[in-house]
């Protein structure tokens, strides 16, 4: 079995902060690369909770019958046999909405994953508030909360196609507990060409000194529209990428809080607990001097009715919302 | 939390009182019509929202008008009347079909239907018992509603009050372990006014229960979770009334209605690709020619 690590390119165009460049769902990409990959490392199988359409896997079903495992709708049951799966040297995908799939199977994921270590890849399809109208029983806003309490677990939240696909390729080359955050709500590339998704690490973005913006999944596009419209008075933000949540890029917080006067975190999912959490607990634990002003922004509550673009703007996650909360963020420097 | 809707309660009050005194036959006429208004109200709703689960909206609503117009024993303008009968809808995305029968009778008022989905709306995609009046529990993920019901049911034995709760999981959703937990807990604590409804219309979201991860035989498999099985035609009126009755062995009462998914509009019947699929403009038209 070969695992090539590197092709295809995906189109990469460079960071834009150009609100009309093409969007795309995220989930395409992942099955994709799942195929491409499937098709030389027979280890490779998909697990599902009756999603063979929402979790895109119905071209791989077409292509690999037999290495589909529909469980229905039995979230608990498909963590558990995913991890079966591992354990007996195989790569399972387990792709499910991901509010069923990190709710429903929380103990699941934790004991026959995280703490068994059974390399186990799992897919949350949809995540954040991708499904708008359908409301908080179907957003996954705590995801990021609950699985970063788990140790030995890796988080990945892919910004964009070309991270979907590194993201895949990575879970093949060197199999660990891993979830990974597959967007459906559209987004343009915003990761420049050749930059490599690197375990633990965020990618910077865009350069600056003066405020950072650490942003991940949905976010960093509407980051580096926010750091354009900081520059137009001359402040330059910093934006970081933050793709894996766990482990987490403690040196570039660090470094963030050193060389920049404020931060802001933006995140779509719950406060509590996540990527500002991560963060604020690096940065409040520096020395006082380092102590900079940070701004989380987030979900605070369970989202009233609206669609996916109404509720990033309810919750205060849109570029002008960024704008803002950096200004604010520097004024208490 | 929406209001009541007073002057749309004694219509269903009327109708009640005219059930009450009909004929078999002639019960069976009003409540189709009743299930007539409401599945024409279901394909606008879903039109408007551009969103919504058409196919077991329509498979599940015999079920939900036949509840609430005739057996359910409930005060619609005072949903939280100490020891009513409960309803609770697992399947939670079939919302559609629930907040046109609870404003059909009165529990708020039916213009507030044209806001499904709407920004801000009280009406969400999947049911809030926050903000909709008559909502029991709030569902959507599948399998929560079973277990909750069984600790309503529990609740009304304790304060020996004579309510009886009634549930509705798809037939998918009971491939969800926590029901079959709730299931031996019903039948452990000899809960015979549990009234457990599988909506067996034999499709999922993405193909056949079948071909899945098959329930059959569900009938035996209910039984030997210790539950009164009753299988029947979950269209036929007189069926369902008569599969609402009391539990006569002491155990919880389950009834397996076997559905159409899309039940009522031909080219919705029986589809997979209608679990939640939006019907075009021309196909609405269609649609309500059929329910006409
Ligand atoms: C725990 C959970 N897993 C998955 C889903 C996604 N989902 C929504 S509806 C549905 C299919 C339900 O099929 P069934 O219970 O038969 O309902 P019906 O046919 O009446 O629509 C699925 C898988 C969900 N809502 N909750
Ligand atoms: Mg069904």
């Amino acid at each position: 079995m070969s695992i090539d690590t590197t092709a295809p390119a995906a189109t990469t165009p460079s960071a834009t902060n150009d609100p009309t460049a093409p969007t795309y769902d995220n989930r395409t990409a992942f099955a994709d690369e799942l195929i491409r990959l499937a098709r030389t490392d027979e280890r490779i199988v998909a697990v599902c909770n009756d999603s063979v359409g929402s979790s895109n896997l119905t071209a791989f079903r077409d292509e690999f019958p037999s290495r589909l495992i529909n469980v229905g709708i039995a979230e608990q049951d498909m963590v558990g046999v995913g991890a079966g799966l591992a354990s007996s040297g195989m790569i399972p995908f387990v792709c499910a909405a991901a509010p069923f799939l990190t709710g429903r199977s929380l103990e699941q994921v934790k004991a026959d994953v995280a703490y068994s270590q059974h390399n186990v890849i799992l897919c949350g399809m949809s995540p954040g508030m991708a499904y708008g109208e359908l409301g908080p029983t179907h957003h996954s806003v705590e995801d990021l909360s609950w699985l970063r309490a788990l140790p030995g677990l890796d988080i990945i939240v892919p910004a964009d196609r070309l991270q979907t696909r590194q993201a895949v390729r990575a879970a093949v080359a060197s199999p660990r507990p891993t979830f990974i955050r597959v967007g459906r709500h559209k987004v343009p590339d915003v990761t420049p060409e050749g930059t490599e998704l690197v375990r633990g690490r965020f990618q910077q973005i865009r350069a600056g000194r003066d405020v950072t913006f650490i942003v991940t999944g949905t976010l960093v596009s509407r980051a580096i529209e926010a750091a354009a419209v900081l520059a137009e008075s001359g402040i330059e933000a910093r934006v970081l990428n933050a793709s894996y949540i766990a482990p987490l890029d403690v040196e570039a917080i660090v470094a963030a809080a050193r060389e920049t006067s404020a931060i802001v975190t933006a995140e779509e999912a719950n406060v509590a607990g996540g990527l500002g959490a991560a963060v604020a607990s690096v940065v409040s634990q520096l020395e006082a001097g380092a102590r900079v002003p940070l701004r989380i922004l987030g979900l605070t509550e369970f989202a009233p009715t609206g669609s996916t673009d109404f509720l990033l703007n309810y919750f205060g996650l849109s570029s002008a919302h960024l704008v803002t909360a950096a200004r604010e963020a520097r004024a208490h420097a | 939390m929406l209001a009541t809707d007073l002057e749309q309660v004694e219509v269903w009050r009327a109708l009640r009182a005219q059930l009450e005194d009909a004929s078999a036959a002639d019960r069976d006429a009003l409540l189709a019509e009743k299930a007539r208004l409401t599945r024409r109200s279901i394909i606008t709703m879903i039109s408007t929202a551009g969103q919504g689960h058409v196919g077991g909206d329509l498979s599940v609503t015999d079920i939900l008008t036949t509840l609430y117009a005739y057996t359910l024993r409930i005060d619609p303008a005072n949903p939280t009347l100490a020891g009513r009968d409960r309803f609770i809808l697992s399947k939670g995305h079939c919302a559609g079909a629930l907040y046109t029968t609870l404003a059909h009778s009165g529990y708020f008022e039916p213009a507030e239907l044209n806001t499904f989905m709407a920004p801000l709306s009280s009406l969400n995609g999947h049911p809030n018992r926050n903000k909709v009046p008559g909502v029991e529990t709030n569902t959507g993920p599948l399998g929560h509603g079973l277990p909750v019901a069984v600790g309503q049911a529990m609740a009304a034995k304790l304060s020996k009050n004579d309510a009886r709760i009634f549930v509705v999981m798809g037939d998918g959703e009971m491939q969800e372990g926590s029901n079959w937990e709730a299931l031996m807990t019903a039948s452990q604590y000899k809960l015979d006014n549990l009234v457990a409804i599988v909506d067996r219309n034999r499709l999922q979201q993405g193909g056949r229960t079948e071909d899945t991860n098959a329930l059959d035989p569900l009938d035996e498999r209910l039984a030997s979770f210790g539950c009164e099985v009753r299988v029947i035609d979950g269209h036929s009126y007189a069926e369902l009334v008569e599969a609402f009755a009391p539990s006569t062995t002491g155990k919880p009462v389950a009834i397996i209605a076997n559905t159409v998914k899309g039940k009522g509009v031909s080219f919705i019947e029986d589809r997979v690709e209608w679990h939640h699929k939006v019907p075009s403009a021309e196909q609405v038209l269609l649609a309500l020619q059929e329910l006409s």
